[in-house]
């Protein structure tokens, strides 16, 4: 190991343009950074400029759009800008949630990679003083044919089962999707929830100078330095620094921080504090610096490393302020609690040191070895970095898909179960029977009741949040603008059917290289089409994650902007689940149903077509969309019906048929010629259309008449008696009656239906190549 | 009843534990922390929560059962008081020797949560005699390492001895234990350890609500 002084020399070095670009600085950024700072950076200072002004931590290539986003209704209380969104849920209480991204870790190291994914978004909420109620992830692969596909779903569920399963927070909710154009980039996307009492929560904002700075955690490694090779190629006499710069998660860890953290939240002990994720020690610090101050004016902050617990031996100034060790926390204490607070730590063996003070220089001061090794204004860290206006281009228009051309006599019964058996419609029970699902006894409705959203209950209440994720990514890449409003919309209507009041959306938006103009442009309208649906549904964005790049050999993902929503039910005893339908209940159809085949399941997976061809996605109308689910959440309050599915992909068929499986009763649907409407009497059009704004209810036998009643003050709100559950048990069917006078129907087993909808991963997942 | 619940780090059943008691038996129990907690004097039921304790690092409930608490569990049952162990908990009375037997992984290798169908084996325990007259119910499951294992001649003993709370339903095993086996007695009785968990079925959410029984049974025999 060389000695200190070749080590301070090495870090204190001046650095020049190459280095800055072997650090992702450009040309244009190395010439703002050295007129900021007025000089050029040392080793230390380019490697904190580096990752402060990555896009990860900038994002500035979306910075400019992200601010089209609404971000406040009348129940925010925190929005962007923090750890994780707050909103108020009544009797004092806030509901904390992120959904955030770990697409390029996840596909490096799968287990590892969503394993620390969920970690990360955690720490995201209980550093605001969240207890974490619930997790939820959003997962996209490759085709299943391709090679890597079996073994990344494989790695994938395992680490964010063995992560989550291990805290105990439960996994409730979640989607999984296949498509080739995620082959060399996965998406894995986790939301973590969790519930705090208003005047409890913390924030990383608001530290004043004087304070001492708390350590709290695991010991800092070498795991996850970006660039670490590049920096020790000087030290080239030993090379044990080149290890893979994979993080490692810790569950157990974890948990231990959790507990210790909010034992110490319920005493006034901190004045901020931020989790230390990306960028670790270098964005915790800064961003505490950035955002202190009484009235955010910034402070300063000086830390000596040599304090800062350490795993391994001979760790460089660089390295300590760049890893990404897992399982770590920064806060600012007031002085008199330091004992109070090391005690707590100590109860749960956790490392926990005093490495700085907050000062009023508005400089980052660090010291290694009693040397000062940076000393930048904090200032143009944050407030200065680049903030782009990517040039874009408007994405082509598509034309409407012509279903007429290949509408052929088929069997609907045998495409519902082809559809149903698809990769994207298939059961994902192999995932998420992986998932603990009930630990904390508040689960009311998980993955395992089919339904449109979990629903947990407020722990020691009556009261319960319902949580779901959804993107429709083939939409979006029909016409971003539309399907970014659409995907808004599915969320909201996805609360509305367990009778929630949707409340606000945490976002992560996954696309492909920002500086190609076309991805921009795909960028630029999914966020004004999804913030226009935010907008009327007053639904608004209080947190969220952009992970862009995700691409591979210059083909980008399809552009993937994922909603995590949350809603409030005020009473448990007026939800809807699948589950709840019972043999007798009347089948309601609500919502307009026009026949849009335009990029939806039967186009993509019956037909076949791809692209260009797959036409235009389904138009939301955003204000039908407030009177459906407005009407459907008052027959839900009412009690009038038994359960509620929203129609997404695959239409009235496929949710007839998840009804079916999720409830266990067969169900007969009246699909004659003379309902059909304005589908131009076709039946495919009918059963496989995803128009928007569409629900199916089972209303309870017996509330047949309050239901008419409900419906008659609402004229403008579509509904149509389309059949009924039926009694018939094991030997269940779903009977769609084509002419109840002829006695003509498709009939589909539902067991045969059940085999097929569960048989498809379990058989793909067990396959030996 | 009395109760208590131990915490060790990483359980994660714990507040579970506690509501559930808390519910059917009308007194919270006393929450020991590991490290240097005390179970009350007087405590007729200790239940060890499920969990991770210690990460399950080593070997699932080894290190629990090594910890200073554990010295007042085994004195507590030797003076004949009550003992349930869920899941993890399970474990860690295998691995106190107050079980015998051991957890091994899973068959399938998985990690395996769902609702698992149980029949009772005798309603003739403390921990069961609510169940008269029930021949199976739904806990939910959730564990990586269930899948019990002894040597035939410790099978046969606890077997032969009506030492066999609950087995999984036939043709249902979902973690490959020997002859089915969920939850075993000591030959006191007096002592449970299962894996299925009855404290996340106590009903208004979706475990149900098949798991009071087990609560109740205590109650009347305490």
């Amino acid at each position: 190991m060389p000695d200190k002084s070749t080590i301070l020399a090495h870090l204190t070095a001046t650095q020049d343009e190459p280095q800055g670009l072997e650090h992702g600085i450009k040309a244009d950024e190395w010439e703002r950074l050295v007129t900021r700072l007025e000089r050029k950076p040392n080793l230390v200072e380019l490697g904190i400029y580096s990752v402060m002004w990555s896009e990860h931590c900038s994002y500035k290539s979306s910075r400019r759009h992200l601010s089209k986003f609404p971000t406040k209704n009348a129940r925010v209380i925190q929005g962007p800008g923090e750890n994780a969104g707050v909103i108020d849920i009544g009797d004092g209480q806030a509901a904390i949630f992120k959904m955030e991204s770990h697409n390029h870790p996840s596909y490096i190291e799968p287990y590892q990679g969503a394993a620390t994914g969920v970690g990360g978004i955690l720490r995201d909420v209980f550093t605001m003083g969240a207890r974490p109620i619930a997790l939820v992830n959003a997962l996209r692969f490759g085709d299943p044919s391709h090679p890597k596909t079996r073994s990344l779903v494989a790695g994938v569920v395992a680490g964010i089962g063995g992560y989550g399963n291990c805290v105990g927070v439960p996994t409730v909710a979640g989607e999984t999707q296949f498509d080739a154009g995620y082959n060399g980039n996965i998406l894995v996307n986790a939301m973590a929830v969790g519930i705090a009492d208003q005047d409890k929560i913390f924030y990383a904002r608001g530290a004043t100078a004087g304070n001492p700075i708390f350590y709290v955690g695991s010991k800092t490694g070498r795991d996850g330095i970006h660039g670490a090779t590049m920096a020790s190629a000087e030290f080239s006499e030993g090379d044990e620094e080149k290890r893979p710069t994979v993080q490692v998660g810790d569950p157990f860890t974890e948990k231990l921080l959790i507990e210790a953290c909010l034992e110490l939240m319920a005493t006034d002990a901190i004045q901020a504090i931020q989790d230390m994720g990306a960028a670790g020690l270098t964005s915790s610090s800064v961003e505490m610096a950035a955002s202190g101050g009484v009235n955010g004016e910034g402070i300063g902050v000086v830390m000596d490393l040599d304090k800062v617990p350490q795993r391994e031996e001979g760790m460089t100034a660089y390295e300590i302020m760049l890893s990404e060790s897992q399982e770590r926390m920064l806060m600012v204490l007031f002085p008199d609690k330091i004992d109070m607070a090391k005690a707590i730590f100590d109860k749960y063996d956790l490392s926990a040191e005093v490495i700085g003070e907050t000062t009023d220089t508005g400089h980052l001061v660090l010291t290694q070895f009693g040397q000062v090794v940076c000393d930048i204004p904090v200032a143009p860290l944050a407030e200065d970095a680049p903030n782009y206006d990517r040039p874009w281009v408007e994405p082509p228009r598509r034309a409407a898909l012509d279903i007429s051309k290949y509408l052929a006599p088929e069997d609907p019964g045998a495409i519902l179960e082809k559809l149903m058996s698809c990769p994207d419609m298939a059961s994902k029970r192999w995932i998420w029977e992986q998932y603990d699902r009930h630990v904390m006894a508040d689960t009311i409705d998980s993955s395992q009741s089919m339904g449109n959203a979990a629903i947990v209950r407020i722990h020691g209440t009556n009261k319960a949040l319902a949580i779901c994720s959804d993107c429709n990514p083939h939409y979006v890449a029909a016409d971003p603008y539309e399907g970014g409003k659409q995907v808004v919309a599915e969320a909201y209507r996805n609360l509305s059917s367990v009778g929630a009041t949707p409340i606000a959306i945490t976002d992560n938006l996954n696309f492909g290289n920002p500086e190609k103009p076309a991805t921009m442009g795909y960028i630029v309208k999914a966020i004004e089409g999804m913030a226009e649906a935010c907008r009327v549904l007053d639904f608004p964005v209080v947190s969220g994650n952009v992970s862009l790049y995700n691409e591979t050999d210059g083909v980008a993902i399809p552009p993937t902007p994922v909603v995590g929503g949350v809603g409030l039910i005020e009473d448990l005893d007026h939800v809807a689940t699948l589950r709840g339908a019972q043999p007798g209940d009347i089948l309601v159809l609500v919502g307009s149903t026009e026949g849009h085949m335009g990029a939806s399941l039967y186009a993509r997976e019956q037909l076949g077509l791809t692209g260009e061809a797959l036409g235009a996605p389904p138009p939301v109308d955003l204000a039908a969309e407030i009177r459906h689910s407005a009407f459907v959440r008052s027959l839900i309050q009412s009690g009038v019906v038994s359960a509620v599915h929203d129609l997404s992909d695959g239409g009235l068929a496929c949710a007839a048929a998840e009804l079916a499986l999720g409830s266990g009763h067969g169900l007969t649907l009246d699909v004659g010629m003379e309902r059909l409407g304005r589908t131009g009497g076709n039946l495919i059009p009918f059963l496989f259309g995803e128009d928007q704004g569409r629900y199916l209810l089972a209303v309870k036998a017996g509330q047949e008449n309050r239901f008419h009643e409900m419906a008659d003050e609402r004229a403008d709100v579509p509904v149509l008696m389309i059949g009924s559950v039926e009694t018939d048990g094991a030997n269940g069917q779903i009977t769609f009656s084509t002419n109840v006078r002829a006695g003509e129907a498709i009939r589909v087993s539902l067991a045969q239906l059940r085999s097929a909808h569960e048989g498809w991963l379990p058989g793909y997942m067990n396959k030996v190549d | 009843m009395k109760s208590a619940v131990i915490v060790f780090p990483g359980s994660n059943c714990d507040r579970d534990a506690h509501d559930a008691l808390a519910r059917v038996t009308g007194q919270a129990p006393a929450m020991v922390w590991h490290k240097d907690g005390t179970i009350p004097p007087g405590t007729d039921l200790v239940m060890v929560p499920g969990g991770f304790s210690y990460g399950d690092y080593l070997r699932c409930g080894a290190m629990a059962a090594n910890s200073p608490v554990v010295e007042q569990l085994v004195a507590h049952a030797q003076r004949g008081g009550y003992v349930l162990g869920i899941c993890n908990g399970f474990q860690i009375l295998c691995e106190t020797g107050l079980l015998p037997g051991a957890l091994m992984r899973n068959a399938s290798l998985h990690f395996v949560c769902r609702p698992q169908t149980l029949t009772i084996e005798s309603t003739n325990t403390a921990f069961t005699s609510a169940y008269a007259g029930t021949p199976t119910v739904s806990f939910p499951i959730a564990h990586h390492e269930g899948n019990y294992f002894a040597s035939d001649e410790t099978l046969d003993e606890i077997e032969s001895e009506g030492r066999i709370a609950f087995r999984y339903a036939s043709g249902e095993n979902p973690n490959g234990a020997a002859r089915d086996i969920a939850g075993i007695l000591s030959e006191n009785g007096r002592v449970l350890g299962m894996m299925p968990h009855p404290e996340r079925a106590v009903g208004g959410h979706e475990g149900g609500n098949d798991g009071l029984g087990v609560f109740e049974s205590l109650m009347s025999a305490a």
